[in-house]
């Protein structure tokens, strides 16, 4: 223990003797931690906002969508592709034991008008477990209930956005909107979601109860009048998001008396897909990043090697006293490899500094989402003592193993 | 009582790129305790080896060498180490201190090698200096100090850890007279008071009468071995002055 500190005092004091190479020695560590943590920042920044994402989208979502028509050129009738039906919705949830919740959708635009104003955004014809699945939640009011759906009664459920573009702050709730010249009464007030990982305007939506939205505003397609665009599924768990989705296949292939050689007329696409190869492809950006980062450091390790061995040389005569005088192999090592991790974690700790000067730069300018988290830093900390050690060992080596008498004689 | 340094027919052979030197042809020497030892010889007479196989910095090719009753022909680098800081002090021609250390830290150098601790290092650099002379030069650094004080202070760094042989090559050689009279008495001194062997390699005849023995040198091989019924100095005429410490 007093050997290793005096070990230190001796680096120190050799590395304030040239102070100005011991600084450029450094900065080839301080750019390669500085860039390891920067680039890091970014990745991880990129990948939290990807997560956040997946929150505000609901969570363990299965979306069903009918076959693509254009696929196969022109076929039996468009009517044909709408595959899905609000039948199969029920029929997902009695049947496939993976599966907590289907909600059919269908979709379409209008426009709303209220008092004097007028706004055109998205109608959502929807039963009440939609909201659970999305995890959208009511700010104001309530939602309508399976009651509602059943009797088609005309009410709705406001996104923020059409609240704001129509009712110029005044309470919505229970105020009659018009939609395609249908009176709805708005019963609630969607939360504010914000923007989609798209771009999109999430709070840009009624939600109606589907047979309504269906009867009076989409209208009803005549091949089949039971037919939705969309079916969102919820699986019970993440876990079991790829049983739900072979159950859904299979349930949905025999109602829709498929053979075996026949194509599905349907997707099943899970969310948590996209959003993992979303995670993946930042992950890749982010780790090639810092790998282009750690070439820096380890140009840096090559500089502090570089220097040590000058510095070896320089010091041979020195060297050769302190073997003389009883210094051991290890006693010889122990010096310059303190003497080069000093030089490398010192540079760890300036770059750490400037790597998050740098990230908080980036979001700064660029607006993108940056974050430092403690385990970055500590990597950085771990591989620039790593790079002092590996780029230290082989110049502190041939120090200990110099000749005493060679060592003496040399000037 | 066994002698301090027993030696028979050391042997060591260099290569010197192709050529092979043998620098000891077989040398059997023994130093009792307490002697004052001076090698003499030309250049490349083998003195230098000598003085390196017993100061332990080399290994001899062949040939057997009992320091203090110890078999440290055969030991390994770190042992070899460890002997050298318990055992020797070395005293260099060109003093060997390390510039960017004070006095005291160049004297207390070879404590941090040493493996027992040491009770109380502290006082133990000061006094070292005090025995040679240079009270109050303590932060001092080398650049600073005369020729003569470098050498002094080189030899309270040889002397703290008390070491059974001092081993000084060519210790005046780049010193003038008065000083190179000065570390002589100090030399004197120390082997009559107390009681520390020294071994001298050194060119000079004038230098060598300080010894009571001495060893002549040529071609690797001992060729004269006499025992000098007076040295030289007087050790009262150039005594010791307390350095003036400057304000």
């Amino acid at each position: 223990m007093k050997r290793l500190f005096s070990s230190m005092r001796i680096a120190f004091r050799a590395l304030k003797m040239n102070k100005l190479r011991s600084a450029l020695t450094m900065l080839g560590i301080v750019i390669g931690v500085a860039s390891v943590i920067a680039t890091v920042a970014i990745g991880s920044g990129a990948t939290q906002r990807i997560q956040q994402q997946i929150a505000s989208i609901g969570s363990n979502i299965i979306i069903i969508i009918p076959g693509s028509v254009s696929s196969s050129g022109v076929r039996l009738g468009t009517g044909n592709a709408v595959t899905l039906s609000e039948a199969d919705a029920k029929e997902l949830v009695v049947q496939c034991p993976d599966v907590a919740l289907a909600a059919p959708v269908v979709r379409g635009g209008a426009q709303v008008v209220y008092a004097n104003n007028n706004w055109a955004t998205s109608i959502y014809g929807i039963t009440p477990d939609y909201l659970t699945i999305r995890d959208l939640s009511v700010a104001v009011g309530a939602e309508f209930t399976q009651q509602d759906v059943e009797s088609a009664n005309k009410v709705a459920v406001l996104g923020q956005t059409p609240v704001d573009n129509l009712f110029d702050g005044a309470d919505p709730i229970g105020q009659a909107i018009r939609i395609k010249n249908v009176p709805f009464t708005v019963v609630g007030v969607l939360t504010r979601k914000g923007q989609s990982s798209q771009g999109q305007d999430q709070d840009d939506v009624i939600l109606l109860p589907i047979s309504t939205a269906k009867r009076k505003v989409i209208g009803v397609k005549q091949a089949n009048a039971d037919a939705v665009d969309t079916i969102m599924m919820q699986a019970k768990s993440g876990a079991q998001i790829p049983a739900a989705q072979e159950e859904a296949n299979a349930l949905l292939r025999q109602r829709h008396h498929l053979q075996a050689n026949e194509a599905n007329d349907f997707s099943i696409r899970n969310l948590e897909e996209l959003f993992a190869a979303q995670e993946a492809s930042s992950k890749i950006m982010a780790i090639m990043l810092a790998a282009v980062a750690s070439v820096s450091l380890v140009v840096g390790g090559i500089g502090i090697m570089n220097i040590m061995l000058i510095s070896v040389r320089e010091r041979t005569r020195e060297i050769g006293l302190r073997q003389a005088l009883g210094a051991k192999t290890r006693d010889i090592l122990t010096q310059f490899l303190v003497e080069a991790v000093t030089l490398s974690i010192a540079g760890g700790f300036i770059g750490i500094v400037f790597g998050i000067g740098a990230s908080l730069l980036i979001s700064q300018l660029a607006g993108w989402a940056t974050s430092v988290g403690p385990g970055a830093v500590s990597l950085a900390v771990f591989f620039s003592a790593m790079v002092g050690i590996g780029f230290g060992y082989y110049p502190a080596r041939k120090a200990a193993f110099l000749d005493p008498i060679e060592a003496l004689r040399s000037e | 009582m066994s002698p301090l340094i027993d030696v028979r027919n050391l042997k060591k052979t260099y290569l010197l790129g192709d050529v092979v030197v043998n620098a000891l042809q077989g040398v059997t020497l023994t130093i009792e305790r307490g002697t004052f030892v001076a090698i003499m010889g030309e250049s490349g007479s083998g003195k230098s080896t000598l003085l390196n196989l017993l100061g332990c910095l080399d290994r001899p090719t062949s040939g057997r060498y009992l320091l203090d009753s110890i078999p440290v022909e055969t030991m390994d680098r770190d042992q070899l180490a460890e002997i050298r800081n318990q055992k020797i002090g070395f005293i260099f021609q060109n003093f060997n201190l390390l510039p960017r250390m004070d006095a005291l830290e160049n004297v207390e150098l070879p404590l941090l090698y040493k493996d027992s601790e040491t009770p109380d290092g502290d006082g133990l650099g000061a006094h070292a200096l005090a025995d040679v002379g240079l009270v109050g030069r303590e932060r001092n650094f080398p650049a600073q100090l005369s020729g003569g004080q470098q050498q002094r202070v080189a030899i309270a760094r040889a002397l703290i850890n008390k070491p059974a042989i001092l081993l000084a090559d060519e210790p005046t050689g780049a010193l003038d007279s008065h000083n190179s009279a000065e570390i002589m008495n100090i030399f004197q001194r120390l082997n009559r008071t107390q009681g520390i062997t020294i071994v001298m390699v050194t060119h000079s005849d004038e230098i060598a009468t300080y010894a009571d023995r001495i060893i002549g040198f040529r071609d690797g091989l001992i060729v004269s071995d006499r025992k000098v019924t007076q040295p030289a100095a007087p050790v009262e005429a150039v005594a010791l002055r307390p350095v003036a410490v400057s304000p």
